[in-house]
Protein backbone atom coordinates (compact mmCIF):
# COMPACT_ATOMS: atom_id res chain seq x y z
CA UNK A 1 0.00 0.00 0.00
CA UNK A 2 2.75 2.39 0.99
CA UNK A 3 4.70 1.33 -2.04
CA UNK A 4 1.65 1.97 -4.17
CA UNK A 5 1.36 5.50 -2.79
CA UNK A 6 5.00 6.02 -3.51
CA UNK A 7 4.68 5.02 -7.13
CA UNK A 8 1.50 6.98 -7.79
CA UNK A 9 3.13 10.20 -6.49
CA UNK A 10 -0.18 11.72 -5.47
CA UNK A 11 -1.52 11.54 -9.00
CA UNK A 12 1.54 13.07 -10.62
CA UNK A 13 3.22 9.76 -11.39
CA UNK A 14 3.50 10.32 -15.15
CA UNK A 15 5.23 13.67 -14.73
CA UNK A 16 7.53 12.83 -11.85
CA UNK A 17 8.68 9.49 -13.19
CA UNK A 18 9.16 10.71 -16.74
CA UNK A 19 11.29 13.61 -15.46
CA UNK A 20 13.40 11.21 -13.39
CA UNK A 21 13.54 8.79 -16.29
CA UNK A 22 14.90 11.41 -18.67
CA UNK A 23 17.44 12.51 -16.08
CA UNK A 24 18.55 8.97 -15.55
CA UNK A 25 18.91 8.33 -19.27
CA UNK A 26 20.88 11.53 -19.89
CA UNK A 27 23.23 11.00 -16.96
CA UNK A 28 23.69 7.34 -17.83
CA UNK A 29 24.52 8.18 -21.45
CA UNK A 30 27.06 10.75 -20.26
CA UNK A 31 29.00 8.34 -18.09
CA UNK A 32 28.52 5.36 -20.38
CA UNK A 33 29.87 7.15 -23.43
CA UNK A 34 32.79 8.52 -21.41
CA UNK A 35 33.79 5.08 -20.12
CA UNK A 36 33.35 3.43 -23.50
CA UNK A 37 35.45 6.15 -25.10
CA UNK A 38 38.21 5.62 -22.52
CA UNK A 39 38.27 1.84 -23.12
CA UNK A 40 38.33 2.34 -26.87
CA UNK A 41 41.18 4.81 -26.64
CA UNK A 42 43.27 2.49 -24.48
CA UNK A 43 42.60 -0.47 -26.77
CA UNK A 44 43.52 1.51 -29.85
CA UNK A 45 46.71 2.84 -28.32
CA UNK A 46 47.72 -0.66 -27.22
CA UNK A 47 47.12 -1.94 -30.73
CA UNK A 48 49.25 0.85 -32.20
CA UNK A 49 52.00 0.08 -29.73
CA UNK A 50 52.12 -3.54 -30.74
CA UNK B 1 48.16 59.63 -32.30
CA UNK B 2 47.61 61.43 -35.58
CA UNK B 3 49.44 58.56 -37.20
CA UNK B 4 46.84 56.17 -35.86
CA UNK B 5 43.99 58.33 -37.10
CA UNK B 6 45.72 58.40 -40.45
CA UNK B 7 46.02 54.66 -40.75
CA UNK B 8 42.40 54.28 -39.62
CA UNK B 9 41.36 56.59 -42.45
CA UNK B 10 43.51 54.75 -44.97
CA UNK B 11 41.96 51.39 -44.15
CA UNK B 12 38.48 52.88 -44.03
CA UNK B 13 38.91 54.50 -47.46
CA UNK B 14 40.37 51.31 -48.92
CA UNK B 15 37.46 49.19 -47.72
CA UNK B 16 34.90 51.72 -48.90
CA UNK B 17 36.47 51.84 -52.36
CA UNK B 18 36.56 48.06 -52.54
CA UNK B 19 32.93 47.89 -51.48
CA UNK B 20 31.84 50.40 -54.11
CA UNK B 21 33.74 48.54 -56.82
CA UNK B 22 32.12 45.24 -55.95
CA UNK B 23 28.63 46.27 -55.03
CA UNK B 24 26.81 43.01 -55.80
CA UNK B 25 26.87 41.57 -52.28
CA UNK B 26 25.54 44.68 -50.63
CA UNK B 27 22.93 45.39 -53.26
CA UNK B 28 21.73 41.80 -53.26
CA UNK B 29 21.36 41.70 -49.52
CA UNK B 30 19.53 45.04 -49.52
CA UNK B 31 17.18 43.60 -52.13
CA UNK B 32 16.75 40.56 -49.93
CA UNK B 33 15.83 42.91 -47.09
CA UNK B 34 13.23 44.73 -49.21
CA UNK B 35 11.74 41.51 -50.56
CA UNK B 36 11.40 39.95 -47.12
CA UNK B 37 9.64 43.06 -45.84
CA UNK B 38 7.22 43.06 -48.76
CA UNK B 39 6.49 39.37 -48.21
CA UNK B 40 5.25 39.90 -44.67
CA UNK B 41 2.25 42.15 -45.45
CA UNK B 42 1.34 39.75 -48.25
CA UNK B 43 1.10 36.87 -45.80
CA UNK B 44 -0.56 38.78 -42.95
CA UNK B 45 -2.91 40.98 -44.92
CA UNK B 46 -2.77 44.74 -44.46
CA UNK B 47 -5.19 45.47 -41.66
CA UNK B 48 -3.81 48.57 -40.05
CA UNK B 49 -3.91 47.23 -36.48
CA UNK B 50 -1.82 44.21 -37.36
CA UNK B 51 0.57 46.27 -39.45
CA UNK B 52 1.40 48.65 -36.63
CA UNK B 53 1.97 45.82 -34.18
CA UNK B 54 3.88 43.37 -36.29
CA UNK B 55 5.68 45.34 -38.98
CA UNK B 56 8.35 47.03 -36.78
CA UNK B 57 9.46 43.75 -35.25
CA UNK B 58 9.46 42.14 -38.64
CA UNK B 59 11.56 44.93 -40.12
CA UNK B 60 14.03 44.24 -37.33
CA UNK B 61 14.14 40.51 -38.01
CA UNK B 62 14.67 41.15 -41.71
CA UNK B 63 17.46 43.59 -40.88
CA UNK B 64 19.09 40.95 -38.69
CA UNK B 65 18.92 38.30 -41.41
CA UNK B 66 20.13 40.68 -44.11
CA UNK B 67 23.07 41.68 -41.92
CA UNK B 68 23.96 38.01 -41.46
CA UNK B 69 24.17 37.70 -45.23
CA UNK B 70 26.68 40.53 -45.60
CA UNK B 71 28.83 39.97 -42.54
CA UNK B 72 31.23 37.69 -44.31
CA UNK B 73 32.27 40.47 -46.66
CA UNK B 74 34.12 42.18 -43.79
CA UNK B 75 37.01 39.75 -44.11
CA UNK B 76 36.27 37.45 -47.04
CA UNK B 77 38.26 39.19 -49.81
CA UNK B 78 41.14 39.95 -47.42
CA UNK B 79 41.19 36.35 -46.36
CA UNK B 80 41.16 35.06 -49.91
CA UNK B 81 43.96 37.28 -51.26
CA UNK B 82 46.02 37.04 -48.09
CA UNK B 83 46.01 40.74 -47.27
CA UNK B 84 44.67 39.88 -43.82
CA UNK B 85 48.07 38.40 -43.02
CA UNK B 86 49.68 41.65 -44.06
CA UNK B 87 47.40 43.47 -41.65
CA UNK B 88 48.34 41.21 -38.75
CA UNK B 89 52.01 41.71 -39.54
CA UNK B 90 51.80 45.51 -39.74
CA UNK B 91 53.29 47.58 -36.95
CA UNK B 92 49.96 49.17 -36.13
CA UNK B 93 47.66 47.58 -33.59
CA UNK B 94 45.41 45.06 -35.30
CA UNK B 95 42.49 46.21 -33.14
CA UNK B 96 42.61 49.63 -34.80
CA UNK B 97 42.77 48.22 -38.33
CA UNK B 98 39.94 45.85 -37.61
CA UNK B 99 37.73 48.59 -36.19
CA UNK B 100 38.26 50.59 -39.39
CA UNK B 101 37.06 47.59 -41.38
CA UNK B 102 33.99 47.15 -39.19
CA UNK B 103 33.19 50.83 -39.49
CA UNK B 104 33.45 50.55 -43.26
CA UNK B 105 31.03 47.63 -43.20
CA UNK B 106 28.56 49.65 -41.18
CA UNK B 107 28.81 52.62 -43.56
CA UNK B 108 28.32 50.51 -46.66
CA UNK B 109 25.59 48.31 -45.28
CA UNK B 110 24.15 49.72 -42.05
CA UNK B 111 23.37 53.21 -43.32
CA UNK B 112 21.59 52.11 -46.54
CA UNK B 113 19.69 49.59 -44.45
CA UNK B 114 18.48 52.28 -42.07
CA UNK B 115 17.41 54.55 -44.94
CA UNK B 116 15.59 51.75 -46.72
CA UNK B 117 13.77 50.63 -43.60
CA UNK B 118 12.60 54.20 -42.97
CA UNK B 119 11.31 54.36 -46.53
CA UNK B 120 9.61 50.99 -46.11
CA UNK B 121 8.09 52.27 -42.88
CA UNK B 122 6.54 55.19 -44.74
CA UNK B 123 5.42 52.84 -47.51
CA UNK B 124 3.69 50.60 -44.96
CA UNK B 125 2.10 53.71 -43.45
CA UNK B 126 3.49 53.29 -39.96
CA UNK B 127 2.81 56.09 -37.51
CA UNK B 128 5.43 58.78 -37.05
CA UNK B 129 6.34 57.69 -33.52
CA UNK B 130 7.03 54.18 -34.72
CA UNK B 131 9.21 55.39 -37.58
CA UNK B 132 11.15 57.57 -35.16
CA UNK B 133 11.61 54.65 -32.76
CA UNK B 134 12.63 52.41 -35.64
CA UNK B 135 15.23 54.96 -36.69
CA UNK B 136 16.72 55.31 -33.20
CA UNK B 137 16.87 51.58 -32.51
CA UNK B 138 18.33 50.80 -35.92
CA UNK B 139 20.99 53.47 -35.61
CA UNK B 140 22.03 52.02 -32.24
CA UNK B 141 21.43 48.38 -33.12
CA UNK B 142 23.03 47.87 -36.53
CA UNK B 143 26.55 48.82 -35.35
CA UNK B 144 26.19 46.25 -32.58
CA UNK B 145 25.33 43.62 -35.18
CA UNK B 146 28.33 44.59 -37.32
CA UNK B 147 30.65 44.50 -34.32
CA UNK B 148 29.42 41.20 -32.88
CA UNK B 149 29.33 39.77 -36.38
CA UNK B 150 32.92 40.70 -37.08
CA UNK B 151 34.09 38.55 -34.17
CA UNK B 152 32.08 35.58 -35.42
CA UNK B 153 33.28 36.12 -38.98
CA UNK B 154 36.88 36.21 -37.78
CA UNK B 155 36.28 32.92 -36.00
CA UNK B 156 34.53 31.15 -38.86
CA UNK B 157 35.86 32.62 -42.11
CA UNK B 158 37.18 30.05 -44.51
CA UNK B 159 35.73 27.12 -42.60
CA UNK B 160 33.63 24.58 -44.41
CA UNK B 161 29.91 25.13 -43.98
CA UNK B 162 28.72 28.71 -44.21
CA UNK B 163 25.81 28.18 -41.86
CA UNK B 164 28.06 28.15 -38.82
CA UNK B 165 28.31 31.94 -38.80
CA UNK B 166 24.53 32.34 -38.54
CA UNK B 167 24.33 29.68 -35.87
CA UNK B 168 26.79 31.65 -33.74
CA UNK B 169 25.55 35.17 -34.38
CA UNK B 170 21.80 34.74 -34.00
CA UNK B 171 21.65 33.73 -30.31
CA UNK B 172 24.10 36.46 -29.38
CA UNK B 173 22.17 39.17 -31.23
CA UNK B 174 18.97 38.37 -29.39
CA UNK B 175 19.26 41.13 -26.74
CA UNK B 176 19.51 43.76 -29.47
CA UNK B 177 16.38 42.40 -31.11
CA UNK B 178 14.45 42.29 -27.86
CA UNK B 179 15.38 45.75 -26.63
CA UNK B 180 14.67 47.28 -30.04
CA UNK B 181 11.27 45.71 -30.49
CA UNK B 182 10.25 46.49 -26.92
CA UNK B 183 11.30 50.11 -27.46
CA UNK B 184 9.27 50.30 -30.66
CA UNK B 185 6.23 48.74 -29.03
CA UNK B 186 6.46 51.22 -26.18
CA UNK B 187 6.64 54.04 -28.68
CA UNK B 188 3.62 52.61 -30.48
CA UNK B 189 1.58 52.71 -27.28
CA UNK B 190 2.80 56.23 -26.46
CA UNK B 191 4.98 55.12 -23.56
CA UNK B 192 8.52 56.18 -22.84
CA UNK B 193 11.15 54.05 -24.56
CA UNK B 194 14.11 55.80 -22.96
CA UNK B 195 15.09 52.82 -20.76
CA UNK B 196 15.46 50.43 -23.70
CA UNK B 197 17.34 53.05 -25.72
CA UNK B 198 19.78 53.55 -22.85
CA UNK B 199 20.25 49.81 -22.65
CA UNK B 200 20.95 49.58 -26.37
CA UNK B 201 23.42 52.43 -26.09
CA UNK B 202 25.10 50.64 -23.21
CA UNK B 203 25.45 47.45 -25.24
CA UNK B 204 26.78 49.52 -28.14
CA UNK B 205 29.49 51.06 -25.96
CA UNK B 206 30.39 47.64 -24.58
CA UNK B 207 30.69 46.08 -28.02
CA UNK B 208 32.63 49.03 -29.45
CA UNK B 209 35.16 48.56 -26.68
CA UNK B 210 35.43 44.79 -26.67
CA UNK B 211 34.48 43.49 -30.11
CA UNK B 212 37.49 44.88 -32.04
CA UNK B 213 39.81 43.39 -29.41
CA UNK B 214 38.06 40.03 -29.68
CA UNK B 215 38.11 40.20 -33.48
CA UNK B 216 41.85 40.90 -33.50
CA UNK B 217 42.45 38.02 -31.08
CA UNK B 218 40.29 35.70 -33.19
CA UNK B 219 42.15 36.65 -36.38
CA UNK B 220 45.50 36.00 -34.75
CA UNK B 221 44.27 32.60 -33.59
CA UNK B 222 43.01 31.74 -37.04
CA UNK B 223 46.27 32.72 -38.71
CA UNK B 224 48.59 31.17 -36.14
CA UNK C 1 51.45 30.43 -8.40
CA UNK C 2 52.67 30.17 -11.99
CA UNK C 3 54.75 27.20 -11.10
CA UNK C 4 51.77 25.54 -9.50
CA UNK C 5 49.59 26.20 -12.53
CA UNK C 6 52.16 24.78 -14.88
CA UNK C 7 52.72 21.77 -12.72
CA UNK C 8 48.99 21.17 -12.60
CA UNK C 9 48.85 21.70 -16.32
CA UNK C 10 51.44 19.05 -17.06
CA UNK C 11 49.57 16.06 -18.48
CA UNK C 12 51.31 13.40 -16.42
CA UNK C 13 50.75 15.22 -13.15
CA UNK C 14 47.12 15.80 -14.00
CA UNK C 15 46.67 12.18 -14.99
CA UNK C 16 48.02 10.89 -11.69
CA UNK C 17 46.06 13.41 -9.62
CA UNK C 18 42.85 12.72 -11.50
CA UNK C 19 43.13 8.97 -11.02
CA UNK C 20 43.36 9.45 -7.29
CA UNK C 21 40.71 12.19 -7.26
CA UNK C 22 38.32 10.19 -9.42
CA UNK C 23 37.90 7.49 -6.80
CA UNK C 24 36.88 9.85 -4.00
CA UNK C 25 34.66 11.99 -6.19
CA UNK C 26 32.82 8.90 -7.41
CA UNK C 27 32.23 7.73 -3.87
CA UNK C 28 30.87 11.14 -2.82
CA UNK C 29 28.71 11.20 -5.94
CA UNK C 30 27.15 7.80 -5.31
CA UNK C 31 26.50 8.51 -1.63
CA UNK C 32 24.92 11.88 -2.37
CA UNK C 33 22.82 10.46 -5.19
CA UNK C 34 21.36 7.66 -3.13
CA UNK C 35 20.73 9.72 -0.02
CA UNK C 36 19.46 12.67 -2.07
CA UNK C 37 17.06 10.50 -4.02
CA UNK C 38 15.84 8.77 -0.87
CA UNK C 39 15.40 12.06 0.91
CA UNK C 40 13.75 13.73 -2.02
CA UNK C 41 11.41 10.98 -3.15
CA UNK C 42 10.53 9.38 0.16
CA UNK C 43 11.34 11.47 3.21
CA UNK C 44 10.43 14.96 2.01
CA UNK C 45 6.73 15.72 2.60
CA UNK C 46 4.54 16.65 -0.35
CA UNK C 47 4.34 20.37 -1.05
CA UNK C 48 1.06 21.84 0.18
CA UNK C 49 0.54 23.71 -3.09
CA UNK C 50 2.12 21.54 -5.72
CA UNK C 51 1.59 18.12 -4.21
CA UNK C 52 4.08 15.46 -5.15
CA UNK C 53 4.96 17.03 -8.49
CA UNK C 54 7.41 19.36 -6.73
CA UNK C 55 9.76 16.38 -6.43
CA UNK C 56 10.90 17.12 -9.96
CA UNK C 57 12.85 19.96 -8.33
CA UNK C 58 15.47 17.44 -7.23
CA UNK C 59 16.60 16.84 -10.79
CA UNK C 60 15.50 20.10 -12.36
CA UNK C 61 17.30 22.63 -10.18
CA UNK C 62 20.67 20.82 -10.01
CA UNK C 63 20.61 20.40 -13.80
CA UNK C 64 19.82 24.07 -14.33
CA UNK C 65 22.55 25.19 -11.95
CA UNK C 66 25.05 22.87 -13.57
CA UNK C 67 24.17 24.14 -17.04
CA UNK C 68 25.26 27.62 -16.00
CA UNK C 69 28.22 26.36 -13.98
CA UNK C 70 29.59 24.36 -16.91
CA UNK C 71 29.34 27.40 -19.17
CA UNK C 72 31.42 29.31 -16.62
CA UNK C 73 33.90 26.42 -16.69
CA UNK C 74 34.07 26.72 -20.49
CA UNK C 75 34.79 30.44 -20.30
CA UNK C 76 37.25 30.15 -17.41
CA UNK C 77 39.25 27.35 -18.99
CA UNK C 78 39.07 29.27 -22.26
CA UNK C 79 40.64 32.28 -20.55
CA UNK C 80 43.31 30.05 -19.00
CA UNK C 81 44.18 28.47 -22.32
CA UNK C 82 44.33 31.88 -24.05
CA UNK C 83 46.60 33.35 -21.37
CA UNK C 84 48.83 30.45 -20.32
CA UNK C 85 48.40 28.06 -23.28
CA UNK C 86 47.72 25.11 -21.01
CA UNK C 87 46.70 22.00 -22.87
CA UNK C 88 44.66 20.53 -20.03
CA UNK C 89 42.31 23.48 -19.97
CA UNK C 90 41.75 23.08 -23.73
CA UNK C 91 40.79 19.49 -23.16
CA UNK C 92 38.55 20.28 -20.20
CA UNK C 93 36.68 22.92 -22.20
CA UNK C 94 36.22 20.61 -25.15
CA UNK C 95 34.94 17.63 -23.19
CA UNK C 96 32.75 19.81 -20.95
CA UNK C 97 30.72 21.33 -23.78
CA UNK C 98 28.63 18.24 -24.65
CA UNK C 99 28.05 17.54 -20.96
CA UNK C 100 26.89 21.11 -20.46
CA UNK C 101 24.59 20.84 -23.44
CA UNK C 102 23.11 17.63 -22.07
CA UNK C 103 22.52 19.23 -18.65
CA UNK C 104 20.86 22.20 -20.31
CA UNK C 105 18.65 19.85 -22.27
CA UNK C 106 17.84 18.07 -19.02
CA UNK C 107 16.92 21.31 -17.27
CA UNK C 108 14.68 22.32 -20.17
CA UNK C 109 12.93 18.99 -20.53
CA UNK C 110 12.33 18.40 -16.82
CA UNK C 111 11.14 21.99 -16.57
CA UNK C 112 8.69 21.38 -19.39
CA UNK C 113 7.41 18.22 -17.73
CA UNK C 114 7.01 20.12 -14.47
CA UNK C 115 5.28 22.98 -16.23
CA UNK C 116 2.50 20.81 -17.59
CA UNK C 117 0.75 20.04 -14.26
CA UNK C 118 1.67 23.39 -12.68
CA UNK C 119 1.09 25.93 -15.41
CA UNK C 120 -1.08 23.80 -17.67
CA UNK C 121 1.37 24.04 -20.55
CA UNK C 122 4.73 22.58 -21.42
CA UNK C 123 6.31 25.82 -22.49
CA UNK C 124 5.90 29.47 -21.58
CA UNK C 125 7.97 32.28 -23.05
CA UNK C 126 9.12 33.13 -19.59
CA UNK C 127 12.42 34.86 -18.94
CA UNK C 128 14.16 31.89 -17.37
CA UNK C 129 12.96 29.38 -19.91
CA UNK C 130 13.92 31.52 -22.86
CA UNK C 131 17.38 32.35 -21.61
CA UNK C 132 17.98 28.69 -20.79
CA UNK C 133 16.99 27.83 -24.36
CA UNK C 134 19.43 30.43 -25.68
CA UNK C 135 22.08 28.88 -23.44
CA UNK C 136 21.45 25.57 -25.19
CA UNK C 137 21.96 27.32 -28.55
CA UNK C 138 25.23 28.80 -27.26
CA UNK C 139 26.43 25.33 -26.28
CA UNK C 140 25.46 23.93 -29.68
CA UNK C 141 27.22 26.80 -31.44
CA UNK C 142 30.33 26.19 -29.36
CA UNK C 143 30.33 22.51 -30.25
CA UNK C 144 29.71 23.26 -33.93
CA UNK C 145 32.63 25.69 -33.97
CA UNK C 146 34.90 23.16 -32.27
CA UNK C 147 34.06 20.44 -34.74
CA UNK C 148 34.64 22.73 -37.74
CA UNK C 149 38.39 22.90 -37.12
CA UNK C 150 40.81 20.12 -37.90
CA UNK C 151 43.57 21.49 -35.72
CA UNK C 152 42.48 20.93 -32.13
CA UNK C 153 44.70 23.64 -30.71
CA UNK C 154 43.18 26.34 -32.92
CA UNK C 155 39.74 24.90 -32.25
CA UNK C 156 40.27 25.24 -28.52
CA UNK C 157 41.42 28.84 -28.73
CA UNK C 158 38.67 29.88 -31.14
CA UNK C 159 36.19 28.23 -28.82
CA UNK C 160 37.72 30.15 -25.93
CA UNK C 161 37.02 33.48 -27.65
CA UNK C 162 33.44 32.39 -28.33
CA UNK C 163 32.89 31.21 -24.77
CA UNK C 164 34.22 34.47 -23.32
CA UNK C 165 31.92 36.53 -25.54
CA UNK C 166 29.06 34.24 -24.56
CA UNK C 167 29.72 34.69 -20.86
CA UNK C 168 29.56 38.48 -21.22
CA UNK C 169 26.33 38.03 -23.10
CA UNK C 170 24.62 35.71 -20.65
CA UNK C 171 23.67 38.43 -18.13
CA UNK C 172 22.62 40.74 -20.96
CA UNK C 173 20.50 38.02 -22.52
CA UNK C 174 18.99 37.18 -19.17
CA UNK C 175 18.01 40.73 -18.31
CA UNK C 176 16.75 41.55 -21.77
CA UNK C 177 14.53 38.50 -21.72
CA UNK C 178 13.34 39.21 -18.21
CA UNK C 179 12.40 42.71 -19.13
CA UNK C 180 10.75 41.65 -22.33
CA UNK C 181 8.56 38.98 -20.80
CA UNK C 182 7.56 40.94 -17.71
CA UNK C 183 6.40 43.71 -19.98
CA UNK C 184 4.26 41.42 -22.05
CA UNK C 185 2.86 38.85 -19.67
CA UNK C 186 1.21 39.33 -16.38
CA UNK C 187 2.94 37.66 -13.43
CA UNK C 188 0.73 34.61 -13.78
CA UNK C 189 3.51 32.14 -13.30
CA UNK C 190 3.84 30.78 -9.83
CA UNK C 191 7.47 30.15 -9.16
CA UNK C 192 8.48 28.01 -6.25
CA UNK C 193 8.01 29.89 -3.01
CA UNK C 194 11.67 30.18 -2.25
CA UNK C 195 11.74 31.82 1.18
CA UNK C 196 9.70 29.22 3.00
CA UNK C 197 11.28 26.07 1.64
CA UNK C 198 11.29 23.55 4.41
CA UNK C 199 14.36 21.99 5.96
CA UNK C 200 13.40 18.44 4.94
CA UNK C 201 12.98 19.61 1.35
CA UNK C 202 16.16 21.64 1.29
CA UNK C 203 18.60 18.99 2.51
CA UNK C 204 17.88 16.51 -0.33
CA UNK C 205 18.16 19.40 -2.81
CA UNK C 206 21.63 20.26 -1.54
CA UNK C 207 22.60 16.61 -1.68
CA UNK C 208 21.38 16.35 -5.26
CA UNK C 209 23.26 19.50 -6.25
CA UNK C 210 26.46 17.99 -4.84
CA UNK C 211 25.67 14.72 -6.59
CA UNK C 212 25.21 16.42 -9.98
CA UNK C 213 28.40 18.42 -9.53
CA UNK C 214 30.49 15.43 -8.57
CA UNK C 215 28.91 13.46 -11.40
CA UNK C 216 30.03 16.16 -13.81
CA UNK C 217 33.54 16.09 -12.33
CA UNK C 218 33.70 12.30 -12.65
CA UNK C 219 32.63 12.39 -16.28
CA UNK C 220 35.05 15.18 -17.13
CA UNK C 221 37.94 13.41 -15.45
CA UNK C 222 37.30 10.18 -17.37
CA UNK C 223 37.01 12.00 -20.68
CA UNK C 224 40.04 14.16 -19.97
CA UNK C 225 42.16 11.14 -19.12
CA UNK C 226 41.40 9.44 -22.40
CA UNK C 227 42.13 12.65 -24.31
CA UNK C 228 45.45 13.01 -22.46
CA UNK C 229 46.39 9.47 -23.42
CA UNK C 230 45.61 10.29 -27.05
CA UNK C 231 47.68 13.47 -27.00
CA UNK C 232 50.64 12.00 -25.15
CA UNK C 233 50.65 8.58 -26.76
CA UNK C 234 54.31 8.86 -27.68
CA UNK C 235 55.67 9.81 -24.28
CA UNK C 236 57.30 7.25 -22.06
CA UNK C 237 54.90 7.44 -19.12
CA UNK C 238 51.93 6.63 -21.33
CA UNK C 239 53.76 3.66 -22.76
CA UNK C 240 54.41 2.47 -19.26
CA UNK C 241 50.73 2.72 -18.37
CA UNK C 242 49.69 0.91 -21.53
CA UNK C 243 52.27 -1.78 -20.86
CA UNK C 244 50.58 -2.82 -17.66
Amino acid sequence: MILNNFFSMGGYAAYVWSAYGISFIVLFLNIFLAIRNERKTIDELKKIKE
Amino acid sequence: MSEYINIFNVILRRDLILAFRDKTDFINSLFFFIIVITLFPLSFGTKSTIVNEIIPGMIWISALLATCLTLETIFRSDFEDGSIEQLTLSRYPLTLLVSAKIFAHWITFGIPLIIISLLMGILLSLSNEIIMALFITLILGTPILSLLGSVMVALTIGLRGGMLLNLLILPLSMPVLIFSTVAIQNAASNQSMIAEVYFLAGILVLTITLAPLATAAALRIRLS
Amino acid sequence: MYKWIHQFGSPKYFYDISLCLSKWVTIVCIVCFISGLYGGLVLAPADYQQGDSFRIIYVHVPAAWMSLFIYIVLAASGAISLIWHIKISDIIARVSAPIGASYTFLALSTGAIWGKPMWGTYWVWDARLTSELILLFLYLGYMALQSAFDDKRIAARAGAVLALIGIINIPIIHYSVEWWSTLHQGPTITKLDKPSIHFTMLIPLILMVIAFKTFYITTVLIKTRSEILKYECNSSWVKKILGN
